[in-house]
C-alpha cells in the first residue's frame, strides 16, 4: 500500500529521465545508502571486514564486467587479469610517489588497466562471441605470466608477493595494517556508491544505448550511424576502467598484499562472470544481487551452518558451495534468464498493482 | 635480439635434429590430448549449437569415476577385472550424466540464445567440481593405467646422432584417438542416428518437422561426447594424475577449436595438433628469450593471431552476413 | 547536410550498371536506376529477384563488384556501413532489426545518436550539456512518437510488442535520423489491412510533411501502384522495367515475371 505512484506527476522530460522515478524508491535507495555508511555502528569488525569490504570489490568488479558483457554484449573471461593490472598500477604508483594520496592513485590506476582493456578488445573489430572470449583469456593468461616473470612489478621481493604500504587520508590510515576494517569499508563504500552512480550516468545515456544497440543487434547498430569498433573498444575501455579500479581497491583495502600473483587468476575471472549471470546481465543491481549471493553463500556454509549447530567441515563446505553455486546457475538461468535484477523489477511491478493486479 | 628470435632458434633446430624431433613428438602427443577435448566441444556444438565449456570438466569426472570405482571394486573383484568392471560402470555413468543434463539443463533451455545456454554449461561444470570432489575426494588420483592393459615404459630410439625417448603410451594414446575419430567419422556417415545428428546440425526446426526427436538426439550426443572425454581423461590420467587441475588446461581446447572452427572435426584433429605443436616449439626454441614459461598463454596468442586472417577457421565457410 | 544544394526532382542517387556476386552466385547483374529527390521509389520483383541486396549495397552493406553508385553526385568507394548513415541514408528491414531489450523510446532514440555529441565528460554525470542535450532530442522524439502513434508503448521493450507495432517502432527508428534518403525493406510485410492503411498512412506523410526521399521494397502490388512515383522491376538480378506506375503496369515482361508465361 505504500508503494503507490498515484499523483506524482511527471511534467519534465528531466523528470521523467531520472533513475528512480517513483518517489519511494528514492527514499528506499537513500535509506539503503544511510544504513551502509552507519552500519560500522552496528556490527563487529569481522563482519565488515569479512562480508562487506569483499562483497563491495566483487560488486564493483561485476559493475564493471556487466558494462562490457551485459550492456554490450562482448563476453570477457579475463576479469580476473584487468583487476590485477589496476592492483599492479596502483602499488607501483603509490611506491614511486608516496607523497600524493592513495585514492588519486586508485583511480589512475583505472586509466592503466583501462589501456590493456583496449589492447585486448582490437581484436572485436572481426570477431564475435565465443571467439573473443579466446582474446580475454589470452589477456588473463598473458598478465598472469607477467606478474610471476617480471619481478620489476612486485618489486624484487623474494617471495614475489607484495606488501602494501600504509597511507592515509586526513592523517587516518586507509591502506596497509594500521587500517582499521571500518575505515577501509567506509573508504570502499565512498568509493563503490560513486561509481556506480557513474555507471548508471553513462548507461542511461547516448553511451549506454550505443552499447546496447550494439549487443541487441550490431549490424542494425552499424546502419544508425554507430561505429562499430570505437563503440566496443569504448566499453572495453570503461569497463576495464571499472575492474581495474576494483583490484587496485581489492590489494589496497581487502587483501592488504600478500600472496597477490594468486588473487587475480581465472578463477576469479569466473566468479565474477557468474556473479553478473545470477544477480542479472545488463543491470547494475545485478551485479550488487550477484555479487551479494555469490560471496554469502560460501560464507553461510563455512560458518554459517556451523553456528547453526549443522556439522560441516571446511572441505566439504567448499565442495557444496561448488554443487549450489553450479545449481544456482542453472536454475537461475531457466527460471529467469535475465537474474535476480529481473525478479526484482518483476516484484516490485506487482506490488505497484497490489492488491488488484488489473 | 633479431638474431636471437628469428635466426638462433632454426640454428639450434638444424644443429640438433634429434631435439627437434623430441620437441615434435612432445607436441604431438599433447597436441593429441588437445584435439580429443576439442572434438567432444565439436560434437555438442554441431549437434545442439551448445558451446560446452563443461567438456573439460567431463574429462576430470570421467577420470575421476574410473579410478574412483575401480578402488572400491578392485579389492572384491580383483584387479584386472575390478578395471574393466569399473570402466563399463563408468560409461554408464556417462550416460546417466548425459541423460540428466538434457533433462534437467537442456529441455527447459530450448530456443534460448547461445550465451545462456553456454552459460548454463558454467553451471554444469561447477556442479561437477563440487560432486565430483564431495564423492572421490579432492586429491589427485593415479590412473590405473596398467589395469586396463595399456603399455607403459619408453623406446629409445638412437638417431640422428642423439636420443629420442617416446613413450609407449602416448604411441597406443595417438592410435586410440585415431581409431575414435575414423569410427565417429563413420557413425556420422553411415548410420541412422549419424544422419539425423547431421540433420540436428544443420536446423533444429527442420530436423523436428521431419520427426527426429531432438532429445533422443541429444541424449546420444552428449553420451558419445562423454565417452570422448572418458578416454581423454584415461590417456591424459595416465601422463599425469587426474585432478581437477586439469580443467583449466582444458581451456586449451578453446584456441584448438577457434583454429579449426567449430563444427569441423577434421578441424578439431589438425587445430589441436598446431596447437600442441606450436606451443612445444614455442616454449623450448623461443620462450627462453623471456624467461620461459610462455606455453601458458601461446595457443591463445596463435589463436588471436590467426583469427584477425580468417576469422571463421581453417576449414570454416566465408560467412555471409545477411539482414 | 551537404545535399541542401539539391532541389526536388534533382537526382539523389544513382545506381550504374552494378554487380554483385556471393561466390559463384550471382544476385545482382548489370542494374541501372536513379532515385530522385522527393520521389517515392519502389522496387518490385519476385522473391529472390536481389530487392534487398540492392538496398543492402546502397547502404554500404555490400559491396559490389562492378558498377558504382553515386550519391548526391559524389560516386562513392567502398565504404562501412555507418558512413552512408552519416551521409543521411536511413533503412528499416525486412525482418525487424530492433534492439529486443530496449524500450520503444530508446531504439527511436538510438536513432538520434548522430546529432549527439555532448562530450564524454558530461556523460559521466548527466548534467550541464549531456543532460541538455538529452532533453532536447527526448522532445524530438517525442514528437516522431505521437505522428506514429505509440505513445503507450513509449516504455514497453520492443521485443514484447507485436509485429505491427514493432515495424512502426522501427520506421520511428529511421526516421529519427532525419534522412534525406529512406530506404524501407517490405514496411508492410505480414500486416492486416488496416495495419497497412496505417503505414501506408506514415509513409506518405513522411513524403509531404518532410520531403523525404523514399525507396520502397513491397510486394502488395495494389499498395505500391496507389504510393510510389515510380517503380522499377527485378527479376533474377536483372532489370526487366523501370518507369511510371502505369507504364510498369502495362509492360508484357512484368507481367510474365508475376503470371508466368504461357508454354
Amino acid at each position: 500500500m505504500l508503494y503507490r505512484e498515484a499523483g506524482q506527476f511527471k511534467t519534465t522530460y528531466e523528470a521523467d529521465m531520472a533513475v528512480f522515478p517513483i518517489r519511494q524508491d528514492r527514499i528506499g535507495l537513500g535509506l539503503i545508502i544511510l544504513a551502509a555508511f552507519l552500519l560500522p555502528l552496528f556490527s563487529s569488525d569481522f563482519f565488515i571486514g569479512t562480508v562487506m569490504v569483499p562483497f563491495l570489490v566483487f560488486s564493483l568488479a561485476a559493475i564493471g564486467l556487466n558494462l562490457l558483457t551485459g550492456y554490450t554484449g562482448l563476453l570477457s573471461l579475463g576479469t580476473g587479469a584487468f583487476m590485477g593490472v589496476g592492483a599492479y598500477a596502483c602499488y607501483k604508483l603509490t611506491i614511486a610517489f608516496p607523497e600524493v594520496n592513495v585514492l588519486i592513485w586508485i583511480v589512475a590506476s583505472g586509466f592503466f588497466s583501462a589501456a590493456v582493456g583496449v589492447l585486448f578488445g582490437l581484436p572485436s573489430l572481426r570477431i564475435k562471441g565465443f571467439y573473443l572470449a579466446v582474446a580475454t583469456l589470452a589477456a588473463q593468461f598473458v598478465l598472469e605470466w607477467c606478474v610471476v616473470r617480471i619481478p620489476w612489478l612486485y618489486n624484487y621481493s623474494s617471495s614475489g608477493s607484495i606488501d602494501v604500504p600504509t597511507r592515509t587520508l586526513f592523517d587516518i590510515a586507509i591502506t596497509g595494517p594500521q587500517a582499521t576494517p571500518t575505515t577501509r569499508y567506509l573508504v570502499l563504500l565512498s568509493i563503490v556508491v560513486i561509481f556506480t552512480w557513474i555507471a548508471s550516468n553513462i548507461v542511461r545515456g547516448r553511451i549506454g544505448r550505443m552499447w546496447m544497440a550494439i549487443r541487441d543487434m550490431d549490424i542494425a547498430a552499424e546502419l544508425m550511424g554507430i561505429r562499430p569498433l570505437q563503440t566496443k573498444l569504448l566499453a572495453f575501455a570503461v569497463s576495464s576502467f571499472y575492474c581495474g579500479v576494483a583490484g587496485a581497491v581489492m590489494m589496497f583495502l581487502w587483501y592488504g598484499g600478500g600472496e597477490a600473483k594468486d588473487a587475480f587468476n581465472i578463477n576469479l575471472s569466473f566468479n565474477i562472470l557468474f556473479m553478473i549471470i545470477i544477480g542479472g546481465l545488463g543491470a547494475l543491481l545485478g551485479a550488487f544481487l550477484g555479487a551479494g549471493l555469490l560471496h554469502l553463500v560460501p560464507i553461510f556454509l563455512k560458518f554459517g551452518l556451523p553456528a547453526l549447530g549443522v556439522p560441516i567441515g571446511g572441505e566439504t563446505a567448499e565442495h557444496w558451495t561448488h554443487i549450489i553455486i553450479g545449481m544456482l546457475i542453472i536454475f537461475f538461468l531457466i527460471v529467469e534468464p535475465h537474474g535476480l535484477a529481473r525478479l526484482w523489477s518483476i516484484t516490485k511491478q506487482k506490488l505497484r498493482m497490489w492488491p488488484f493486479p488489473y | 635480439m633479431l638474431y636471437n628470435i628469428f635466426i638462433d632458434p632454426f640454428v639450434q633446430m638444424a644443429q640438433m635434429p634429434d631435439l627437434l624431433v623430441q620437441t615434435l613428438w612432445e607436441g604431438l602427443v599433447a597436441g593429441v590430448l588437445y584435439a580429443l577435448i576439442a572434438l567432444g566441444f565439436v560434437l555438442i556444438f554441431k549437434a545442439s549449437g551448445v558451446f560446452n565449456f563443461a567438456q573439460g570438466i567431463m574429462v576430470v569426472f570421467a577420470g575421476l569415476t574410473l579410478v574412483g570405482l575401480y578402488e572400491k571394486l578392485s579389492p572384491s573383484t580383483g584387479q584386472g577385472l575390478g578395471a574393466f568392471l569399473a570402466l563399463v560402470l563408468t560409461i554408464g555413468v556417462m550416460f546417466v550424466l548425459a541423460w540428466t543434463i538434457e533433462r534437467v539443463v537442456l529441455r527447459p533451455l530450448v530456443n534460448q540464445p547461445d550465451i545462456i545456454l553456454f552459460m548454463a554449461t558454467f553451471g554444469i561444470t561447477f556442479f561437477l567440481i563440487g560432486f565430483g570432489e564431495s564423492i572421490f575426494g579432492g586429491s589427485p588420483k593415479k590412473m590405473i593405467t596398467e589395469q586396463l592393459l595399456l603399455p607403459t615404459g619408453a623406446i629409445d630410439l638412437n638417431i640422428l646422432g642423439g636420443r629420442v625417448i617416446i613413450q609407449k603410451l602416448d604411441i597406443a594414446a595417438a592410435v586410440i584417438a585415431g581409431l575414435m575419430v575414423a569410427g565417429l567419422a563413420l557413425f556420422f556417415q553411415y548410420t541412422r542416428i549419424g544422419r539425423a545428428l547431421r540433420a540436428v546440425a544443420d536446423s533444429h526446426k527442420a530436423a523436428l518437422s521431419v520427426g527426429i526427436s531432438l532429445n533422443q538426439i541429444w541424449v546420444i550426443v552428449w553420451f558419445t561426447a562423454g565417452i570422448v572425454a572418458l578416454v581423454t581423461g584415461i590417456m591424459w590420467g595416465a601422463r599425469s594424475d587426474v585432478s581437477f587441475g586439469l580443467s583449466v588446461i582444458a581451456l586449451k581446447a578453446l584456441p584448438v577449436l577457434i583454429l579449426g572452427g567449430f563444427t569441423s572435426v577434421p578441424g578439431a584433429i589438425v587445430g589441436g595438433l598446431i596447437i600442441g605443436i606450436g606451443e612445444k616449439m614455442g616454449e623450448f626454441y623461443w620462450g627462453p628469450l623471456v624467461g620461459g614459461g610462455i606455453e601458458s598463454w601461446l595457443a591463445y596468442i596463435i589463436a588471436l593471431a590467426f583469427l584477425l586472417f580468417r576469422p571463421q577457421g581453417l576449414f570454416g565457410d566465408k560467412i555471409i552476413e545477411r539482414i | 547536410m551537404s545535399g541542401a544544394g539539391l532541389g526536388k526532382g534533382d537526382e539523389l542517387l544513382k545506381v550504374e550498371n552494378v554487380s554483385l556476386r556471393f561466390g559463384g552466385v550471382k544476385a545482382i547483374t548489370d542494374v541501372s536506376f536513379d532515385i530522385r529527390k522527393g520521389e517515392i521509389r519502389a522496387i518490385i520483383g519476385p522473391n529472390g529477384a536481389g530487392k534487398t541486396s540492392m538496398l543492402n549495397c546502397i547502404n554500404g552493406f555490400y559491396h559490389p563488384q562492378e558498377g558504382a553508385i553515386t550519391y548526391k553526385g559524389i560516386k562513392r568507394g567502398r565504404m562501412r556501413p555507418y558512413v552512408a548513415a552519416s551521409q543521411g541514408i536511413a533503412r528499416t528491414f525486412q525482418n525487424v532489426a530492433l534492439f529486443k531489450g530496449m524500450t520503444t523510446l530508446d531504439n527511436i532514440m538510438v536513432g538520434r545518436t548522430l546529432k549527439m555529441s555532448s562530450p564524454f565528460f558530461w556523460q559521466l554525470w548527466r548534467h550541464g550539456p549531456a543532460m541538455r542535450e538529452e532533453v532536447e532530442h527526448r522532445r524530438f522524439v517525442e514528437e516522431i512518437i505521437d505522428f506514429l502513434e505509440i505513445e503507450h508503448i513509449r516504455k514497453v521493450p520492443v521485443g514484447k510488442l507485436p509485429y505491427g507495432l514493432q515495424k512502426r517502432v522501427e520506421l520511428g527508428r529511421a526516421l529519427a535520423m532525419q534522412p534525406e534518403l529512406l530506404l524501407l525493406d517490405e514496411p508492410m510485410a505480414g500486416m492486416n489491412l488496416e495495419e497497412k492503411e496505417d503505414m501506408c498512412r506514415f509513409i506518405l506523410d513522411v513524403s509531404s510533411q518532410y520531403g523525404t526521399t523514399i525507396a520502397l521494397i513491397e510486394h502488395d502490388i495494389g499498395v505500391v501502384m496507389d504510393l510510389s512515383d515510380r517503380v522499377v522491376v527485378l527479376e533474377y538480378g536483372r532489370k526487366i522495367a523501370d518507369g511510371t506506375p502505369d507504364v510498369v503496369k502495362a509492360d508484357q515482361k512484368v507481367i510474365d515475371a508475376y503470371l508466368g508465361v504461357g508454354h
